[in-house]
């Protein structure tokens, strides 16, 4: 998606010009960038590109690649990966860190009560026809209530930044966010091949993520359970799918087994895994496949990808599932408006991280200024994702926009809308030299009952093409490191 | 350890081994067509039947044409035993236990496919033969050696060489079954050069040639290489070596998860020492009665290995 310069007058309104994250409007470094300009200066850009496919040959190797969905099977391609770090200061870290606890310990209480006693529809915080009429509202998790009591062991929260200061939630990925992956084995890339940068910057590592991930998750598992101490394990649906490459990889990473749903039985009450000496009970299930596929019985009965009677053992306390099932609702974007209610109501303080203003479609009154805006606003499918199914205003087409018109008389609440944000840009390594491009971040939350645990890091998402501000790798986006610097 | 994990060990070092043995018996044959022109048809067809391919590839092609056995068996897709498709197999069992493999072994894998996947894209012109009949076996080779450099002596190292060594017996008994006649006293009895030029390609399809001439001194001839490539455990592709292996391993396993398993038993029935046998007794039994019998036990141990270790739910 290009921008003309008549698109970027109309649309940035308030922001004269995009927030370049490395460089101030006078082209000079920024405080977290200054020691990288210095090294960066001082290097041939000639080397640094023969660098970048250096680190495509990596990649390759170690097979971190992915399946596109609706692209022949044998086509593993790689997310590009870009050689220049996004860097974030310990200051910048440390506010974004606070706003991410309270933000998932407000999901979590919320998740507990919106399956037990819902006190915020009670309050008259939230409409019951949000949850009432949402697919991703799960019945059989009422009044289940989890071991530990928590819901989304992993989360992901999707961030972008506007300004100094100003970062936004663009989404909570409360179900199984994907990526960790990649911002560890792009730490392990850029360590190879930039040591010296590293011997210079106070890097915080991100390496102790499968450390703590496995605590994590051995802290949460059922108080009743069989084995003297948890045994975990990763359910992944199988070699085929998309991040089969990650689950692969955390469940070797924690020293868990990987499992898939023909490996898993119930046998007596509990879930066990087929091994070559019988059947072993499985405490915690790190599983990466959807609710709806995970139990036949309780769910889509034509899933062969789920173990028949687990959500039933789960229901008696005998495994822990992580995530919970249910924990959609949470990042369905139909509720992502009244998230600062949600925040607010859960923990009595004022959300620390902004939300996006969103249109909620279902209101007549905002459909009609949707309508009357297409062009300068972002509509998203309510239970859409991976950038599939939305419309960029600015950069649509009128055969685009005259066809989302229609979708939203149609069922306008089946939509959202929001303002386009001037994401920052991050520079790119390019055959010219830097170039800024769009950027994302999701930085990666560990929560037990003992403890929510942000990595001091994240996966930086780019959007490669200039000015587009699709970052998802099914559309072509690509990714960076991301340095958090210490004190 | 899961049993399917143990299965996708088992299978990835099969396949790892059976693309090896197949590129050295490819080896073997275009050696024999290069140099005796005369009797490369039925060089070709016996290496097609040593790799049990000899049927499939009767339903595509009519004559036993150079060109058309070597792409067949280097990367037919439509063929599941050409060298191709067992390096992919081998690849998809190994991310299937990925979490089983070290790091090294993993990536090793990863490159043979990528390497082999790129050098097979295209038909393999006459030259570039050797070279990629050598990358096979240097990358498999890369593969073994990280197995030994980086991974734990537990059970996962036991089914990965358990996969090797019955697929390695297997090959060998195959190797000899298919010239059994021309290791046959009668036909020994001639002594021509063309037996010579048979014998040397039995030796050549297990990379033995040199070892043979080393161990056993003077002529080749039948016996001794029945006696190296059956009851030698010296020879690291023996019946008698592979076997000795598979028992040991087995023995392994029966440590560490403290029951003695059937497969044990039945491997054990099937071990060869000079106590018990020797080329004459075999010989006197029928070369390829004892063979074919082998391979059929070879076949059994493995279904049972299969029941015993829970692969399959």
């Amino acid at each position: 998606m290009q921008y003309s310069f008549e698109m970027r007058k109309r649309w940035v309104e308030d922001i004269q010009i995009f927030f370049d994250e490395m460089r101030d409007a006078s082209g000079s470094p920024r405080e977290p960038y200054a020691q990288y300009n210095d090294w960066f200066s001082g290097e041939d850009p000639k080397v640094l590109l023969k660098k970048s496919s250096e680190a495509e040959a990596f990649f390759r190797k170690i097979g971190i690649t992915f399946n596109v969905y609706g692209q022949s099977e044998a086509d593993e391609r790689l997310i590009p990966f870009d050689i220049v770090p996004r860097i974030i200061s310990a200051r910048e870290w440390r506010s974004l860190e606070r706003g991410i606890d309270q933000r998932v310990r407000a999901i979590n209480a919320f998740l507990h009560d919106i399956y037990h006693r819902q006190e915020i529809i009670k309050a008259g915080r939230l409409p019951k026809e949000i949850i009432a009429n949402n697919a991703a509202f799960l019945p059989q998790m009422i009044g289940v209530s989890p071991p530990g009591g928590i819901y989304t062991h992993i989360i992901g929260v999707d961030l972008v930044r506007t300004g100094e200061d100003d970062f936004f939630v663009l989404e909570d990925n409360a179900r199984t966010p994907s990526g960790v992956s990649y911002m560890l084995e792009n730490r392990e890339t850029m360590l190879q091949m930039f040591p010296e940068l590293f011997t210079k910057l106070r890097v915080q590592p991100v390496s102790s993520y499968p450390q703590q991930l496995r605590k994590s998750l051995s802290n949460s598992a059922p108080p009743g359970m069989r084995n003297a101490s948890p045994t975990v394990a990763v359910l992944t649906p199988g070699i085929h799918n998309s991040a089969y490459f990650e689950h692969a990889f955390l469940a070797d990473e924690m020293g868990a087994e990987l499992v898939e749903a023909t490996d898993l039985s119930v046998v007596d009450g509990y879930v066990a895994m087929r091994t070559t000496q019988g059947y072993q009970t499985v405490d915690v299930l790190y599983r990466r496949v959807d609710d709806e596929y995970i139990d036949p019985l309780n769910f889509n009965p034509n899933s062969l990808l789920g173990v028949p009677g687990i959500f039933d053992v789960y229901r008696a306390g005998n495994i822990t599932l992580a995530n919970a099932p249910g924990t959609g609702i949470a990042d369905d974007k139909a509720l992502y408006s009244y998230m600062p209610d949600i925040v607010e109501f859960y923990t009595g303080e004022k959300a620390i991280l902004k939300n996006v203003p969103t249109h909620r479609c279902s209101d007549p009154e905002e459909l009609t200024y949707v309508l009357d805006h297409l062009k300068d606003l972002v509509v998203k499918e309510v239970h859409g994702s991976g950038g599939y199914g939305m419309l960029v205003g600015p950069a649509a087409s009128k055969k685009e926009l005259a066809a989302f018109t229609r979708k939203l008389k149609a069922r306008p609440g089946n939509y959202i809308a929001q303002p386009t944000l001037a994401l920052s840009t991050v520079p790119i390594m390019t055959k010219k030299g830097l170039a800024p491009r769009h950027v994302d971040l999701r930085p990666f939350v560990l929560v037990s009952p003992n403890s929510i645990h942000v990595t001091a890091g994240g996966l930086t998402r780019v959007a490669l093409k200039p000015g587009s501000l699709v970052v998802n790798s099914s559309q072509g986006g690509g990714t960076k490191d991301t340095w958090v610097l210490g004190d | 350890m899961l049993g399917k994990t143990a299965g996708g060990l088992f299978w990835m070092f099969r396949y790892l081994e059976r693309s090896e043995n197949a590129a050295r018996l490819l080896e073997a044959g275009w050696r024999m067509a290069l140099t005796r022109s005369d009797t490369a048809d039925t060089e070709w067809e016996s290496v097609l039947t040593t790799v049990g391919a000899r049927t499939l590839y009767k339903q595509h092609y009519d004559d036993y044409d150079a060109a058309n056995v070597i792409n067949f068996l280097l990367r037919d897709k439509e063929n599941p035993g050409s060298i191709l498709s067992m390096l992919e197999q081998a690849r998809n069992n190994a991310r299937l236990v990925r979490t089983a493999l070290s790091r090294e072994v993993w990536e090793s894998t990863n490159e043979c496919w990528m390497t082999l996947k790129s050098d097979l894209a295209r038909p393999v012109p006459d030259r570039d033969l050797a070279a990629v009949l050598s990358a096979v076996r240097y990358r498999t080779a890369v593969v073994r050696g990280s197995l030994h450099g980086t991974m734990l002596r537990n059970d996962i190292y036991d089914f990965t060489r358990i996969g090797t060594f019955l697929e390695r017996a297997d090959n060998t008994a195959r190797i000899l079954d298919v010239k059994y006649y021309i290791l046959l006293p009668s036909a020994a009895a001639l002594g021509s050069s063309l037996d010579n030029a048979q014998w040397e390609t039995i030796l050549r399809s297990v990379s033995a040639y040199r070892s043979y001439r080393w161990l056993y001194p003077g002529d080749i001839n039948a016996k001794g290489i029945s006696d190296f490539l059956i009851l030698d455990q010296r020879m690291p592709r023996s019946l008698a070596f592979c076997m000795a292996k598979i028992t040991s391993h087995l023995q392994n396993l029966d440590q560490q998860y403290g029951v003695r398993y059937n497969s044990h038993d039945l491997a054990d029935n099937m071990v060869l020492d000079r106590k018990r046998h020797s080329v004459d007794t075999i010989f006197d039994e029928g070369l390829h009665e004892f063979l074919v019998e082998r391979i059929k036990c070879i076949s059994q141990l493995a279904a049972q290995i299969e029941t015993d270790f829970r692969f399959y739910g």
